[in-house]
């Protein structure tokens, strides 16, 4: 098989809870591959201009300290060889088979960091390019880690900004809140002039405070819920000073920058012709009611930044069978145990696909992940890993575990759960947003399927879930693959502000192909060879 | 525990809402008969939903199938001409690529034949081929076109035709799971179900690859197994492929004497700018790994058809069970070792397109009128009389 040979643990997303992991991995004495569909290390959080262009100096970052160790630890991996790290390529299929696991993956990005060196073009390629030129060392270096195998895997792919339409959401103008934010923290520039923030949660803020220190103009930030919402959570939420500190950076940073702050608010409408002029704001109650008579136009407006939460990216860990529940927030997460290993054993999880929690628990969860899976991979020889064995004698007892936590932070991460949970209850997605819509608001913008089409769906064919909707509307067949939309559309077949059930969201989340992949790729995949059954 | 018994005894208890169900329920309503269909999940939510839309001519043999496709081609441009636009029916019309010398000899003599017994068919040459499909392969010799072949949204079917059932009078019950059967002395009188039961002078099972189980429930064997087919779904892209299209280059392993084509990869674009590219075909039970082997096979043909496609991206793949059994014929009739039991499944590869066919022959039959074709080369008798020896064991036959 081509492909960079078997590695003892493969982590995917080099977002902090991907460095945690890999780093924590390699330290527990583990040979490790790192794939990143970005162009270099920092995931959503730590994400920073390209480094081939403008040295990062951790300016509009938290926690950048945190991130210099572990980069500092990451690259001290790689100079070895402990660490493969494959960039810019993101993975569109995991297999778990016999005594492991195969990656296989397409290009995205250039990588502005260089990718590891062993896994530079095998020999027999090299001599065959006179010139010895680079771009051809770049496409062999491509094909040679199209596939990627390990013994343990890690999965750390983040979280995205949850999505619910209105009227207009579809102009050019409107964004993601956090896609604004990486456009800032890529670009080192600004997506448009003046800007309205709205949603519901925390994550609103440093994205308006982003905006602010970039220049720009943040004419309000539009927050669903009521600080009243946070009371009977303060005890949860006091145990994480570091949440309030940095509230209150923020409350200096919307002083100085005059931007207004707006509780029980919301985007009923965006307005314009051909892109984002103004938006309609409401005040809503306790279940996102617009209030009779509260309706404001908020004129020169250009780019409206949503976000209601985030969606975990759930399609590698459903594809290979891990177990899903609802969390607080109503997204589909996956199921960890104390060690952060799923249901599918070998298959390790951290960051926001085992809870949306911000990003310090996801350098802890990432740091059990990493060693617990290092520590399973040596106490395991690879003739002891298959099925068979897994069934039977199963891993060694988890005292045999290196303690990947101190107490101390074993506290820690039980108290950033507690502060996820009375966030997520504090900002929920209110249950009557679909009222905010008309039948003529589209809902999913790859296929524009408006809202009147689902509810249609939903009452005169049955469709109740995302799965039907998707088969008799569209919604959510087009180029996302229902990322935007799968919220939304299993909430509009739910009916009524009714929750979207686990089975609807799990429909949603389940997209067999990870990320899009060329038919050209496909058709040079190797034959296997363990064919089951018999073609006819 | 006594389960609630639902409502009034109805004529005929439908179980299943794929294709064959929504069919049979819409035709047997419109004859007046009371109907109450039941599904384990919603409409469409077994292999209708879990294939392609191919309503074709150009593949089928003479003999029963054939009879059954151009009956059912008969309703789908007859009795439910005017509904077509409610699963975006399109007479798109396919065209077989021939690549090689030999293919394009078996295609021509394969052409002859079907011309023999009344399939309308055009040779095309290279022109007229590259005029039909400007993106088609340089290496392409000719090809023959179909006028018939065309295509329909499965799950807009089935979905639309629930609801037309019950528009004209029929129930139906979505998460119903069939769990056994009423009997009245020797006869099937109902069902038991996870939400009670429900009598009927007749039942019919109507549930595709999973028939054998439900006729094991009923102590009759049919044999119905499932033969796993996936398919690729392409970014959405401004229309490049126009019509159904399939490679000749299999027609040479059926053997030359033999007329018959089976079914190939098909690609072919949908009216939202996807392409479908289908389906393999393999044995391997109820098996849902994904096979980068089947991947590898669907990319590789589709390439070798339309090499624009290399570098176009697959955004999704699926994969159904089409119900299938050893004599590739559907099951479609009462069923002599269970009276009051009927059954309508085993359609394999060519379900949708023969299921209104299906779903009328059948209501007719139901209604105790002589069906508008012979239903006897598809009676359940032809897997035996006797009621199934329920520890034997099942062969699996081969294909
Ligand atoms: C708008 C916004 C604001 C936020 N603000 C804050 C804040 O102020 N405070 C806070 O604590 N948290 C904040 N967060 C949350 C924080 O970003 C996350 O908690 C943190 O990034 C989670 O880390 P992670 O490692 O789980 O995922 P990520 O940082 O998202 O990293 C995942 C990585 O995996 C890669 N990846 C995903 N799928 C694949 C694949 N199939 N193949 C290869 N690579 C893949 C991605 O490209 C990415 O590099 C914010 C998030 C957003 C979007
Ligand atoms: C990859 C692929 C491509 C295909 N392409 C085509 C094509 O192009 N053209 C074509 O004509 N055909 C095609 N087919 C075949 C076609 O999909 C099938 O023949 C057809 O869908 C069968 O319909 P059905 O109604 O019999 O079965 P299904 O659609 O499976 O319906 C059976 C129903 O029974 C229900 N059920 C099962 N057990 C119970 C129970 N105990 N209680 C209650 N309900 C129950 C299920 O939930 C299901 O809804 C393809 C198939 C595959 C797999």
């Amino acid at each position: 098989m081509s492909g960079i040979a078997a590695r003892d643990v493969a982590v995917v997303g080099a977002g902090p809870a991907g460095l945690a992991a890999a780093v924590a991995a390699v330290e527990a004495g583990a040979r490790v591959v790192v794939v990143d569909s970005a162009a270099q290390p920092g995931g959503q959080y730590w994400r920073h201009r390209p480094e081939n262009v403008v040295a990062a100096d951790g300016r509009g970052h938290h926690d950048w300290g945190v991130y210099l160790d572990l980069r500092a630890r990451f690259d001290a991996a790689r100079a070895t060889g402990a660490i493969e790290y494959v960039p810019g390529r993101q993975v569109w299929m995991a297999q778990n088979d016999d005594g492991g696991f195969t990656l296989r993956t397409t290009p995205t990005v250039a990588p502005s960091v260089a990718p590891s060196a062993s896994v530079a073009p095998p020999a027999s390629v090299a001599p065959s390019d006179p010139a010895g030129a680079h771009p051809a060392d770049v496409t062999a270096q491509r094909e040679s880690v199209s596939t990627i195998r390990a013994r343990r895997l890690v999965l750390c792919p983040g979280a995205y900004d949850r999505q619910l339409p209105v009227p207009g959401w579809d102009l050019p103008g409107v964004m993601a809140a956090g896609g604004i934010q990486a456009f800032i923290k890529a670009n080192g520039a600004l997506p448009g002039r003046r800007f309205v923030v709205a949603g519901t949660g925390p994550f609103l803020l440093p994205v308006a405070a982003n905006i602010a220190e970039a220049g720009g103009m943040v004419a309000a930030v539009l927050e669903s819920s009521s600080p009243v919402a946070w009371f009977p959570h303060l005890g949860a939420a006091a145990g994480v000073p570091e949440k309030a500190l940095e509230g209150l950076g923020y409350a200096a940073v919307f002083a100085r920058h005059r931007i207004p702050y707006r509780t029980r608010t919301v985007v009923t409408e965006v307005l314009g012709e051909d892109r984002t002029r103004a938006v309609r704001t409401a005040r809503v109650d306790p279940g996102g009611r617009v209030v009779r008579g509260s309706e404001r136009l908020l004129e020169d407006v250009d780019v409206v930044g949503f976000g209601w939460g985030f969606t975990p990216q759930l399609e590698l860990p459903v594809s290979l069978g891990a177990e899903t529940r609802v969390d607080a927030d109503r997204s589909l997460v996956a199921v960890v145990d104390t060690r952060q290993e799923s249901s599918i054993p070998g298959l390790f999880l951290a960051g926001e696909v085992t809870g949306v929690g911000g990003a310090a628990l996801a350098v802890l969860e990432g740091r059990v992940a990493g060693a617990s899976a290092a520590a399973r991979a040596s106490a395991l020889s690879p003739a002891h890993a298959s099925p068979q064995d897994r069934d039977q004698g199963e891993a060694p007892p988890s005292d045999a575990l290196p303690p990947a936590l101190s107490p101390a932070d074993a506290a820690r991460v039980a108290r950033y759960r507690r502060f996820a949970q009375a966030m997520h209850r504090a900002h929920p997605v209110p249950d009557a947003w679909h009222e905010w819509l008309t039948p003529e608001t589209t809902v999913c913008r790859c296929e524009e399927v408006t809202a009147g089409q689902i509810a249609e769906a939903r009452d005169a064919l049955g469709a109740a879930d995302a799965r039907s909707l998707k088969s008799f509307t569209r919604a959510g067949m087009g180029w996302c693959q229902g990322r935007v939309c799968g919220f939304a559309a299993s909430c509009l077949g739910a009916g009524g502000g009714a929750h979207p059930s686990e089975a609807s969201l799990a429909a949603s989340a389940k997209r067999p192909l990870a990320a899009p992949v060329s038919i050209g790729e496909l058709a040079a995949l190797e034959p296997s060879t363990t064919t089951k059954g018999t073609p006819a | 525990m006594s389960a609630p018994s639902n409502a009034a005894v109805s004529d005929i208890v439908v179980i299943g809402a794929g294709v064959i169900g929504a069919a049979t329920a819409y035709f047997a309503a419109r004859e007046g008969l009371s109907v109450t269909v039941l599904d384990k999940g919603l409409p469409a939510s077994g292999t209708s939903s879990a294939c392609e839309g191919n309503i074709l001519v150009s593949d089928k043999e003479l003999g029963p199938e054939l009879e059954l496709t151009r009956y059912s081609l008969g309703v789908w441009h007859g009795d439910l001409a005017e509904h077509r636009h409610l699963w975006e029916f399109e007479a798109k019309g396919g065209i077989i690529v021939a690549s090689r010398e030999s293919s394009l000899a078996s295609l021509h003599r394969v052409m002859a034949v079907q011309k023999g017994f009344g399939v309308a068919v055009e040779e095309l040459d290279p022109d007229a081929l590259r005029a039909a499909e400007p993106n088609i392969s340089p290496d392409a010799l000719g090809g023959a076109f179909y006028p018939e072949d065309c295509q329909v949204q499965p799950m807009l079917v089935a979905a639309h035709l629930v609801r037309l059932a019950v528009a004209a009078g029929a129930r139906f019950h979505a998460d119903t799971t069939v769990t056994g059967f009423l009997r009245s002395g020797e006869r099937i009188a109902g069902v038991r179900t996870t939400r009670g039961e429900f009598s009927a002078s007749s039942v019919v099972n109507c549930t595709g690859t999973w028939a054998g189980e439900l006729a094991a429930l009923a102590g009759v064997d049919v044999p119905v197994m499932p033969r796993r087919g996936f398919v690729m779904v392409t970014e959405p892209l401004p229309p490049m492929v126009h019509h159904k299209v399939y490679a000749a280059e299999y027609i040479d392993n059926v053997g030359s004497s033999d007329a018959g084509l089976q079914a190939s990869p098909v690609v072919e674009g949908t009216p939202s700018g996807t392409i479908l590219i289908g389906s393999t075909r393999e044995r391997v039970g109820f098996d849902r790994t994904v096979s980068t082997d089947a991947l590898r096979l669907l990319a590789r043909n589709a390439v070798g058809l339309f090499p624009f496609l290399a570098a176009v991206k697959a955004i999704r793949h699926y994969h159904g069970f089409r119900p299938y059994c050893p004599d590739h014929l559907p099951v479609i009739g009462p069923d002599e070792r269970a009276p009051g039991l009927w059954h309508a499944a085993g359609h394999e590869g060519a379900g949708i397109g023969l299921s209104v066919g299906t779903g009328k022959l059948l209501a007719q039959a139901l209604a105790g009128r002589e069906p508008d074709l012979d239903l006897t080369p598809f009676a359940p008798a032809r897997f035996g009389t006797a009621p199934k020896d329920q520890s034997a064991p099942r062969e699996e036959a081969s294909a």
